[in-house]
């Protein structure tokens, strides 16, 4: 293809193009008529039902099912949102409603604080770590895991002493679960440490916490163990999931192997009460043996 | 994490006794990142003794001495001692546990089978035990059918109804293979009493097939309106046991029914009538011929094994992994229960003294407890039990999971001396018997039972 015939194409092509009329969306209209409104029954000011109140394990939307009383007891073994039927070939409104509220809830949960008085009100000292805001604790897990001086020195006024156990409450990614199942947990922890004899000390509550966080904070106060209630990233089955990770000589640098880890910790897992007993046991044998985290499931296995 | 438990299973029933040997492995199915739970995964039969005939002195006595050896020798057998058994249980079932000394024996026995083989006896139990031993609940629990078991022994027939897996109503007939013995000559030498005004023949007397039949077939009859396939009659009340309650309501039309027992053996296949010197052959002719049999029904995995295999395999549970104890020694045998309703527990305090005052020796206390409850919740019930339980032996048993939070809630009020086990996810009905054993790894084996020995 020589220079002439290329720029003849290109001026046919271009041409051709300036022909057809530009169509913006807002020019759009459709040719058919929509299909046709259905009465749904609400009016204006009325409230859809709350559809998070509904038990996604009892939710059955297929229709002329096979054997519905079989796939229901499947069903009841699983949160996954199993046997939601179909629209054509999306998802029915009922489950499109729910998937994005409970998006929405693990999205919040991330987003919102833990409310300004919690610490105070649950007798504990707040400190915020090196993080000034939720968009930076996001965008910087590095600086989630260390403190400037100010709250440095916070820390050691609340402390005294050089305390064996230090318990730390961290809103981590999500605010929702620490609202809901860190005191009763801690509470539980405290009962079985007190029964073993050992000291439960004094709390300290961290906004924008990291897990590393702790190694600082054992960095600063020279304790033996860290306890850390920290919240979970939310996932679509519950925005309340707590995780305890016990880690023992807490300093900054240690492997993330070195940390015990208790999951799951929300209402429909296991009860904060009752991981909270869990965990006194296990800090107890921790500080028996002197090691945590994988180590401690090798002396285990031994 | 695996633990293998070895169990034994003795059934000394009205015709037979046997004995199974099964490996029971208990694994961690949590994530190595949650708080541990225990569950019994798989139960392997080891090995299965012959079919005994149950060892009797006279009408009214069953030959303990005769029993011991027995086990004994199938101990010997199977290369195991005593001290190797961990868990099962012996159940005397049908006529036998109507024998004078039928609690006497069991005891003995049970302490002599190994530390914690536990004692147990009763018609309901025996119909789980029998529905499970026959792979009926896991049948029901795999395809969601519903399943009406029927265990026909020697001198009963226990019932079980089992939806999704789960026994739902159990019952018992006094519809069994020797209810008539015959000898090999056709002569009758064994009426039961409970065939009275049902059966004309008498000992010494000469018969053929059709007149043994007419008992059979009236036996069926009575099976059938049990399952509701059959208008009821006062037929039904007179076979129903006394000790299994009153009759229970017809099942759903739609079940599937399957069978176990010895006499199931003569439901599949035509047996020579005087095989057993027994009505066996006959009844599992007349149950063949029967309404049972015209609809969807299936024989047991086990068949005359299920109650042993039952008693072996499937008698012990596992507590939740979360539990408390300080102070207590191990096993626990026959300990009474008493139960608290939802209701209740919200204000135990005298509601529970009440219950214990008419317990003499040492009580269980089964509460349903709360679903995820506040710290708050734990120490209120805690102070309640506390105050109620103070200067005893504190046994509870919780459904729901909140054992360990309690137990040590509780422990903090009554002192480190007090003797406190707290267990959870064990649910206990009204009346039963509670065993429990050593713990494996954090959980406790545990054996929910009756003891009943009516005559």
């Amino acid at each position: 293809m020589n220079k002439q015939e290329l720029s003849a194409m290109v001026a046919e092509i271009l041409g051709g193009l300036r022909e057809e009329p530009m169509v913006k969306g807002s020019d759009y209209r459709p040719v058919n008529p929509g299909p046709e409104r259905k009465d749904t029954g609400y009016r204006d000011g009325d409230f859809v039902p709350d559809v998070t109140a509904l038990d996604l394990r009892k939710l059955y939307l297929v229709d002329n099912p096979e054997n519905e009383q079989k796939f229901r007891r499947m069903k009841e073994r699983t949160p996954a949102r199993l046997g939601s039927g179909r629209a054509g070939a999306r998802y029915k409104t009922l489950t499109m409603l729910r998937f994005r509220a409970d998006h929405a809830a693990a999205q919040d949960a991330v987003f919102s604080q833990v409310s300004e008085d919690f610490a105070a009100k649950n007798g504990m000292q707040e400190v915020q770590t090196r993080c000034g805001s939720k968009d930076e604790y996001l965008t910087r897990p590095d600086l989630g895991r260390c403190f400037d001086e100010e709250n440095q020195r916070k820390i050691r006024a609340a402390i005294p002493g050089t305390p064996r156990v230090q318990i730390v409450v961290g809103d981590g990614l999500s605010s929702a679960a620490i609202t809901a199942n860190a005191m009763d947990c801690l509470e539980a922890i405290r009962d079985g440490l007190k029964l073993k004899g050992i000291d439960p000390g004094t709390p300290i509550f961290v906004r924008y916490c990291r897990v590393g966080a702790g190694d600082a904070i054992g960095d600063v106060t020279g304790c033996e163990l860290v306890c850390m209630l920290v919240g979970e990233r939310p996932g679509l089955v519950t925005d309340k999931s707590m995780s305890a990770y016990i880690t023992y000589k807490p300093r900054t640098g240690v492997s993330e192997s070195s940390r015990t880890v208790v999951s799951n910790i929300h209402a429909q897992g296991t009860p904060a009460v009752e991981a909270g007993a869990h965990i006194a046991g296990l800090i107890d044998t921790i500080l028996k043996k002197q090691v945590s985290g994988v180590g401690l499931h090798m002396e285990a296995m031994a | 994490m695996s633990d293998r438990l070895l169990s034994v299973g003795l059934d000394v029933g009205t015709t037979s006794t046997q004995m199974v040997l099964s490996e029971l492995t208990v694994e961690n199915r949590a994530s190595p990142f949650a708080v541990p739970e225990l569950e019994i995964a798989q139960r392997k039969i080891l090995c299965k003794s012959p079919v005994h005939f149950t060892p009797l002195v006279g009408e009214n006595l069953v030959d303990g001495g005769a029993i011991r050896t027995l086990v004994e020798e199938e101990y010997r057998k199977a290369g195991i001692s005593r001290g190797q058994v961990d868990t099962g249980a012996i159940i005397i079932t049908g006529e036998t546990s109507r024998k004078e000394n039928a609690r006497t024996v069991l005891e003995a026995l049970s302490d002599f089978a190994g530390d914690f083989v536990v004692a147990t006896a009763g018609p309901d139990l025996e119909s789980v035990l029998a529905a499970k031993g026959a792979g009926a609940a896991e049948y029901s629990a795999q395809t969601g059918e519903t399943v009406l078991h029927m265990d026909i022994g020697g001198g009963t027939s226990n019932l079980a109804l089992i939806r999704d897996g789960k026994i739902v109503e159990t019952g018992c007939l006094n519809v069994g293979g020797r209810l008539l013995k015959l000898d090999r000559n056709g002569a009758v030498t064994y009426v039961s009493p409970v065939l009275e005004g049902l059966c004309s023949l008498k000992p010494g007397n000469r018969v053929d097939p059709g007149q043994v039949m007419e008992t059979a077939r009236l036996l069926a009859q009575a099976l059938e309106m049990a399952a509701g396939l059959r208008e009821k009659t006062p037929l039904l009340e007179q076979l129903w046991t006394k000790e299994s309650g009153p009759v229970w309501p017809a099942p759903p039309a739609k079940v599937v029914v399957s069978f176990s027992g010895g006499v199931a053996d003569c439901i599949g296949q035509e047996r020579n009538w005087l095989e057993f010197g027994d009505m066996g052959p006959l009844l599992g002719r007349a149950i063949r011929e029967s309404r049972l049999c015209t609809g969807e029904f299936m024989l047991g995995t086990e068949t005359i094994r299920a109650t042993v295999i039952g008693a072996g395999c499937h008698s012990a549970q596992l507590s939740g992994s979360t539990v408390f104890c300080q102070n207590v020694a191990f096993p626990l045998k026959n300990v009474p229960v008493v139960n608290l309703t939802r209701a209740q527990q919200a204000e135990p305090g005298q509601v529970l003294s009440g219950l214990l005052r008419r317990q003499d020796g040492i009580a269980a206390v089964a509460l349903p407890g709360l679903p995820s409850p506040s710290y708050r919740e734990v120490a209120a019930l805690a102070d309640a039990l506390a105050g109620a339980m103070k200067g005893r032996q504190v046994l509870l048993c919780l459904e729901q999971d909140m054992a360990k939070a309690l137990g040590q809630a509780l422990a903090l009020r009554l002192g480190r001396e007090a003797e406190i086990l707290c267990i959870d996810r064990v649910k206990i009905s009204e009346g039963s018997y509670l065993d429990v054993g050593a713990p494996v790894g954090p959980a406790f084996p545990v054996v929910v039972k009756t003891l009943v020995l009516e005559k």
